[in-house]
């Protein structure tokens, strides 16, 4: 399922609210989502997961190509972690 | 500074324009849409922030953390997310990362 996919069953879902107001919402909550990452925080939504931001150090590296070795400096990077309930849900044993 | 379902159906309702009521449930059904998607086996791609992916694993040995015993881990299926090399970028760009306190994870 793409962006524009989920705009659609949205849409379809809520046939009260135009097509377009289906797309402002989805933007607004994806960037929401990004800045939210972007400024540091987190984000948990009950039912479904949390995404947070888990700490790389900075590690010697290698230049793959030249074989030279690089410092590759200490950063973060956003994690989710699936919730109980879609845990449970996407899981087909239970 | 955590993001929940309350403050984006806020965010809808001030942007998009839909009463309280239905911004908190065009919130509920954006995540319960992805996670429909994700329950049907396909992958979801979110452009500018990321792809779930619906992973099958096979069982695999393990043990008890607790007693060390040995034990099987069943086959199962997981949701995996990749952030985006836009999300990624952004994250890196803001969050000062040579900082001597990592934040807990």
């Amino acid at each position: 399922m793409t962006k524009s996919e989920l705009i659609n069953q949205l849409a379809a879902r809520h046939p009260q609210f135009s097509p377009a107001d289906a797309e402002l919402a989805v933007r607004t909550v994806m960037d929401a989502m990004v800045q939210a990452l972007a400024a540091g925080g987190r984000i948990e939504i009950r039912g479904f997961g949390s995404f947070s931001l888990s700490y790389r150090p900075a590690r010697q590296g290698r230049n793959p190509k030249s074989g030279e070795k690089v410092l590759v400096p200490s950063k973060h990077v956003p994690h989710f972690k699936a919730g109980k309930e879609l845990r449970e849900r996407v899981d087909y044993r239970q | 500074m955590t993001l929940t379902k309350a403050e984006l159906a806020e965010l809808i309702f001030q942007h998009v324009g839909l009463n309280k009521r239905e911004a908190k449930d065009m919130v509920e059904s954006f995540f319960d849409e992805i996670r429909l998607a994700l329950e049907r086996g396909e992958n979801v791609k979110l452009s500018g922030f990321g792809n779930f992916q619906c992973r099958e694993k096979s069982q695999r040995p393990g043990r008890n953390p607790k007693t060390g015993e040995e034990m099987p881990i069943s086959a199962r299926r997981v949701v995996t997310f990749h952030a985006s090399q836009k999300l990624k970028a952004l994250v890196e760009a803001s969050v000062p990362s040579s900082e001597e306190a990592p934040p807990a994870s």
